[in-house]
């Protein structure tokens, strides 16, 4: 539990970093460092995005399976790391 | 023919199981060929049979049933809770939340991916992979496509009878509206059923016009006022101005008293850079510049009577159709006459003799536009007969540059706001030409032919791109020009400076000559007076001079039937001969023909 605590808080020291939010397979938002409303926004989009991209790698090739997802916008980026069963969401500026 | 043939059963056998066994073949009825019905037939010999390799395919056409979506917004609630945990309550969530951080799986699952995350941020931080590298060096592209203006959109007049487009006036903020202004210029042609409405279009729905005006007489010019885009000015055939204000509806707010307005149409209304923006001012061809304050549009504020003379006087006064004002010189206007003067005037001067400064000449019909160069305020474009010119504010005496004649007439012209060396012109034939003087000098670097009927009004909008050109018919054209036109090259404000310079230079040179050889002639003439010789070139009135003309084409006349007749009895001798007495014929009338200073230039 500590440790968990320990990462989170090193992650969101990184240079950079705006928010990181914990969602659980069900949607509902575990952690989240952003306010409640935008928290909210995150996660519900965010199932439906990786799902299509998980679906679309396996499409391709059914050996193979989404780790990491990055979506690169003109403000920031949006850094998504999926389980099976939780998924981390990092949202960064990036170095400039 | 029926042919029939009976299957028998014996009653006693009805209901016994059937044995079947083969049988020969049995030749019940044969048919034989009837050669007489073959006459009923003509014998078709070739048979055409098409025969395709092809694969065979079939058309169907299927129309699904109209799908009606409609656009709407989802409020995302916060959801898969579980079902009886409540989302809104504070203390259940937490607790919730708890739990699950407790939970042993979540640690495991979150270490892992929250290292595999610091890798990716990490590696972020360490190299922007969207920098550029060559931003230093200036991308800069020569434009190779051609120059090309597309059409984009064409506003028609609603109306029946159709009217002419004479005037156009982009909205200052937001390009996307247009007013035209609709009139008849043709004394007395306007049909009575003509409408008087004027429209302002948004140039995304070309099929009916955003907003109509309505005024007592057709608008023959309109404005935005560029400080507070919902307020119009236009001038009518009447002579009367009044202004709208787009949010009170399509009639005049105020218009001015009929009596103290102009007595002509009225050419053109231009703001005024004022500290309360409502100032304007009017020209028409009755002599007058008329300057209002439309909270008060009983009276004019001032009034000028462009009478060259300095006097005053009406009858005098030359008819303004053009006005031009520049923001950046808000003392000074000019004036284009339908003589062809441009007459430049300060506004500041006390009486209104001194209020004509200067006059400057050359062109041979009504100037129908003036405009100072946006970039280069000391020059400005005029358009006028079949030329277009460009002026310097210094050299009175004539353009610094001019268009060749064209064939058609020119009737407006406008500098692009963006770029200092081109200008548009449109002519009667229904042309538009675009103009880069840096480019190509004696001719337009880009001609489009934009309808059939004549284009009236140009104006360019003040991103430079998109311009708006007006023809008889009411017909509003939007071209888009393409962008080798509306960027500014690098050096072109040095090189367009550096070329109105030396055209002006040139000018002033050539004036200076005159005045030189002027001087000279005068001081000769002065001479000669004393010893009478009529011959000379003295001071002659404008009378003598044309009586002198007179005497000498007559006598070249005389001279050229004589030397024909000799021309018909001599044609059997030698041809040098004869060309040898034109020659001196000709020489002898070039020395004594009138126009000084061309003949001084000659010499």
């Amino acid at each position: 539990m500590a440790e968990v605590e320990e990462t989170l808080k090193r992650i969101q020291s990184q240079k950079g970093v705006q928010g990181i939010i914990i969602v659980n397979a069900e949607g509902i938002p575990i952690k989240s460092t952003l306010d409640n409303s935008s928290t909210v926004q995150y996660a519900g989009h965010i199932q439906q995005l990786l799902m299509k991209a998980r679906s679309f790698v396996r499409d391709i090739d059914p050996q193979n399976d989404l780790t990491f997802l990055r979506i690169r916008s003109k403000k920031n980026e949006i850094m998504i790391a999926p389980d099976n069963d939780y998924f981390l969401i990092v949202i960064q500026n990036p170095s400039d | 023919m029926e042919i029939v043939y009976v299957y028998t059963k014996k009653r006693s056998e009805f209901g016994r199981q059937c044995n079947f066994s083969d049988r020969p073949a049995e030749l019940h009825v044969d048919i034989l060929p009837d050669p007489s019905l073959a006459a009923n037939f003509i014998v078709r010999d070739p048979c055409d049979v098409a025969i395709q390799c092809a694969q065979d395919t079939s058309e169907h056409e299927v129309n699904t049933e109209r799908f009606e979506s409609e656009s709407k917004g989802i409020n995302h609630v916060e959801g898969g809770w579980h079902k009886d945990l409540n989302p809104e309550d504070m203390e259940a969530t937490i607790r919730y939340r708890k739990k699950v951080e407790k939970d042993e799986h979540y640690q495991n699952t979150i270490l892992q991916i929250a290292s595999l995350m610091e890798h990716c941020i990490k590696q972020n931080n360490a190299i922007d992979i969207y920098q550029e590298y060559f931003e230093a060096e200036e991308v800069f592209e020569e434009s190779d496509e051609p120059p090309l203006a597309k059409t984009i959109n064409v506003f028609r007049d609603p109306n029946e009878v159709k009217r002419t487009a004479t005037s156009l006036s982009w909205h200052p903020d937001d390009n996307r509206k247009l007013a035209v202004a609709y009139s008849s210029l043709e004394f007395q042609k306007a049909p009575k059923n003509m409408s008087f409405d004027s429209y302002i279009w948004d140039i995304e729905n070309p099929n009916k016009p955003e907003m109509t005006l309505k005024p007592v007489s057709p608008l023959v010019c309109l404005e935005f006022n560029p400080k507070d885009s919902h307020i119009l000015i236009g001038g009518g055939y009447n002579g009367q101005i009044a202004y709208w204000d787009t949010r009170k509806g399509s009639q005049h707010v105020e218009m001015s008293a009929v009596e103290h307005s102009h007595r002509d149409p009225v050419y053109k209304v231009v703001w005024l850079q004022s500290k309360t923006g409502m100032d304007t001012f009017s020209a028409s061809t009755d002599g007058q510049v008329l300057w209002w304050d439309i909270r008060k549009m009983n009276e004019p504020t001032e009034r000028l009577v462009l009478d060259p003379s300095k006097k005053g006087n009406l009858d005098n006064a030359l008819g303004a159709i053009s006005l031009e004002f520049e923001t950046t010189m808000p003392t000074k206007f000019m004036v284009g006459t339908e003589q062809g003067l441009v007459v430049s005037c300060n506004r500041k001067a006390k009486t209104p003799a001194e209020k004509i400064v200067c006059t400057y000449g050359g062109h041979h019909g009504p100037i129908y536009t003036l405009q100072r160069n946006p970039f280069f305020p000391k020059n400005f474009l005029t358009v006028g007969d079949w030329t277009a010119r460009i002026w310097s504010e210094d050299i009175k005496e004539s353009s610094i540059m001019s268009t060749k004649y064209h064939m058609a007439y020119l009737l407006d012209g406008c500098w692009s706001p963006v770029r200092p060396s081109v200008f548009f012109t449109v002519k009667m034939d229904g042309t538009l030409d675009t103009w880069d003087i840096l480019f190509k000098q004696n001719n337009p670097t880009l001609s489009v032919k934009v309808c059939d009927d004549a284009l009236y009004s140009i104006r360019v909008q003040e991103n430079g791109r998109f311009l708006g050109c007006g023809s008889q018919l009411g017909t509003v054209t939007m071209l888009e020009i393409s962008a080798g036109l509306c960027t500014l090259q690098k050096n072109e404000k040095a090189l367009v400076s550096e070329m109105f310079e030396r055209e002006t230079k040139r000018e002033k040179i050539l004036e200076a000559r005159h005045r030189e050889m002027r001087l000279k002639e005068r001081s000769r003439s002065e001479q000669i007076r004393e010893d009478e010789v009529k011959e000379g070139d003295g001071e002659e009135t404008a009378e003598e001079l044309i009586a002198r003309a007179e005497k000498e084409f007559f006598e070249i006349l005389e001279a050229e039937k004589k030397n024909e007749s000799n021309q018909e009895k001599e044609n059997d001798k030698e041809k040098d001969v004869c060309d040898e007495k034109n020659i001196q014929k000709h020489e002898t009338n070039g020395v004594t023909s009138y126009g000084r200073r061309k003949s001084v230039m000659l010499n």
